[in-house]
């Protein structure tokens, strides 16, 4: 079912999260994307029914539900451990919100066969929390989650506990079941890759306020401010000034200039993504790209990529495939060349902050 | 492995070095002083005397009385400490602290002055005397009067074992207890109360022992019906030393008993 947020205003405690408009298309996959402390976690409560809000409505299925208590909502919340009953069994668990409502024995039997044999946990079903693995964990409170069929699922960093080996495979797990039920889902996370990986649209949370909401694409490559920049990992942020010199476009400001494809004049915010960056001994002199010469500061090598950092003087993230550092060997102190197309930097205009 | 393995390492133990011959040793001083007069008593008692003393009819009345007479305290406050604890440890409102105080007061209180302070109340010429006057129960020298000395200064520790146990369930399950559709009701006999009978009953324990064992309150508003406590004191008064003793081994026997069966008993459920 289609969810609206409109103008939301919460307050729990000396903690606020103001003016959320959103709406969740029936059958979407959202994620939620935000830094520690940015009200992820009060949001997604607050659509479960747990927290009243202060002002604003929450819609479901064109119905509102903005005073509705939680178990009248049919919104199942998963959180980052699980809060599996401890005091119950697999099938306890699993069974919990089927034994809540007025339904008769045998929907309860067939509400459950159809979560176990979904989520293959029959083997668990007498076990009791305790004594399952992180995996099967996640399996059992999503299994308890949708067994009641919920209009919307809510999760709540879901994947944050595990390893990352088994991150992945449950993200993939996740996407599958997705794709099966179609159930309209939030999921919060603070992992920029999650969010990519899993979400039809993110919606960018940040200090109490919903700062973007789009595809994962959009949010990446356009962000609509400094902060959503800073959180997708746009590490070159630079302040300044855009000029028309010479019939060209001309960002400068930080200690650096580049020429950039841009409309109007004024002072802006360059967000020059590091993975746009590319590193060479000399200039090729295309057409359209920037080759500003710098000095090697350090080198960090991050596995499948190694960052660069160049002072030019500004200092400038480059993002290089292993690969061609093989053939780059750079040593701080070195001086190379950073080149990126004028077409590749974002311009965000200085009075959106 | 996953993060926690590595985490959850077993604390080194700590040594100790110079520090634990003194505090070997001021530690053995109090653990004498705490057994001494115990064991020398339960010890130093005639078993003859003591078989006579449990013959005796007063004796076995006054044992009785005490046990039932805390039981039902205990009872009452079950029922109504048990809700207060749990709105104490879910709620915050403005007074909290003040009346998490209050619910503590009586342990601080000279048990004489809380058997006086409910006669203010519960006397016969005071609202609740009278009000419970006339549908016939009086609470001045009768086993009423004992259950409320009981209820009154031994409620506080079972309100505050019950308030530690609901503290120590995850607020989170309740919170997705109710989302998977449970009212605040199933959430509470479904999975709070559930998760935390353990502190209640322990509560419940505690207060009866503490009920049991109470002699000023009591004595203040009832001293006939004589419970153990104040027929331990009465033969002391009136008979001495070698009279009371016996009385008090029995008293302690039996309450020792009772609560080794009980601690046995829950530790078993506990392991299963």
């Amino acid at each position: 079912m289609t969810l609206t947020l409109d103008r939301v205003h919460i307050e729990v405690g000396d903690f606020a999260v103001r003016d959320i408009g959103l709406t969740v298309n029936d059958g979407e996959y959202f994620v939620l994307l935000g830094p520690t402390g940015s009200g992820k976690t009060v949001l997604l409560e607050t659509i479960a029914g747990l927290h009243r809000v202060k002002s604003g409505t929450i819609t479901l299925g064109g119905r509102e539900i903005t005073s509705t208590p939680p178990e009248g909502r049919g919104i199942s919340i998963v959180y980052q451990d699980y809060a599996l009953f401890p005091h119950l069994t697999v099938a306890g668990n699993v069974a919990f919100g089927l034994s809540c409502g007025g339904r008769t024995k045998s929907e309860i039997s067939e509400a459950m066969d159809w979560v176990v044999a979904l989520f293959g946990i029959g083997l668990l079903l007498h076990r009791k929390p305790a004594t399952l693995s992180g995996g099967e964990r996640q399996k059992v409170a999503l299994a308890r989650a949708l067994a009641t069929k919920p209009a919307v699922i809510l999760l709540d960093e879901p994947l944050s506990a595990l390893d990352p080996e088994t991150r992945e495979s449950l993200q993939q797990e996740l996407r599958g079941l997705h794709a099966m039920l179609k159930t309209t889902t939030i999921h919060v996370t603070h992992s920029f890759e999650e969010a990519i990986a899993l979400g039809d649209r993110v919606g960018v949370l940040g200090q109490g306020r919903l700062h973007q909401v789009g595809t994962p694409t959009e949010i990446f490559s356009r962000p609509n401010s400094e902060f959503v920049a800073r959180f997708t990992m746009a590490k070159n942020i630079f302040h300044g000034v855009v000029s028309k010199r010479h019939g060209n476009m001309v960002f400068a400001g930080d200690g650096i200039a580049f020429n950039v494809v841009a409309q109007e004049e004024g002072p802006c915010c360059a967000v020059v993504r590091p993975e746009v960056v590319s590193i060479s001994a000399q200039p090729e002199s295309l057409e359209g790209t920037n080759y500003i010469s710098g000095t090697v500061a350090d080198v960090i090598d991050k596995g499948p990529v190694c960052s660069i950092i160049l002072e030019v003087p500004a200092r400038l993230d480059c993002l290089v495939p292993r690969a061609s550092m093989e053939n780059l060997r750079p040593e701080p102190g070195e001086t190379l060349l950073a080149c990126f197309k004028a077409s590749a930097i974002h311009l965000l205009r200085e009075e959106l902050r | 492995m996953s993060k926690s393995a590595e985490v959850s390492r077993p604390a080194r133990r700590v040594s100790l070095r110079s520090l634990w011959v003194p505090f070997g040793l001021l530690a053995g001083v109090i653990v004498l002083f705490l057994a001494m007069p115990l064991l020398k008593m339960v010890f130093g008692v005639d078993l003859s005397i003591l078989r006579d003393t449990a013959l005796d009819p007063a004796v076995i009345g006054a044992i009785w009385l005490t046990l039932y007479a805390a039981l039902i305290a205990t009872a009452a406050g079950c029922i109504f400490g048990v809700p207060l604890a749990y709105l104490l440890a879910r709620l915050e409102f403005p007074g909290k602290r003040i009346l998490e105080s209050l619910v503590d007061l009586p342990i601080v209180v000279p048990h004489t002055a809380a058997g006086i302070a409910l006669l203010f109340v519960f006397g016969r010429n005071f609202l609740f005397g009278q009000l419970f006057g006339k549908v016939g129960v009086e609470f001045v020298d009768s086993t009423a009067g004992i259950v409320i000395a009981m209820l009154f200064v031994s409620v506080p520790f079972l309100i505050d074992s019950a308030k530690e146990g609901f503290r120590k369930v995850d607020v989170r399950l309740e919170k997705a207890a109710r989302s998977l559709g449970a009212s605040p009701r199933q959430v509470f006999f479904r999975i709070s109360l559930p998760l935390c009978w353990q502190n209640i009953l322990t509560g419940n324990i505690m207060m009866w022992a503490r009920g049991i064992s109470e002699f000023g309150a009591v004595i203040i508003l009832t001293y006939h019906p004589m419970t153990a406590p104040v027929l331990i004191y009465e033969r002391f008064e009136t008979l001495g030393l070698s009279y009371a003793q016996p009385v008090a081994v029995l008293l302690i026997l039996v309450t020792v008993v009772i609560f080794i069966g009980l601690r046995v008993l829950l530790y078993r459920r506990e392991k299963a």
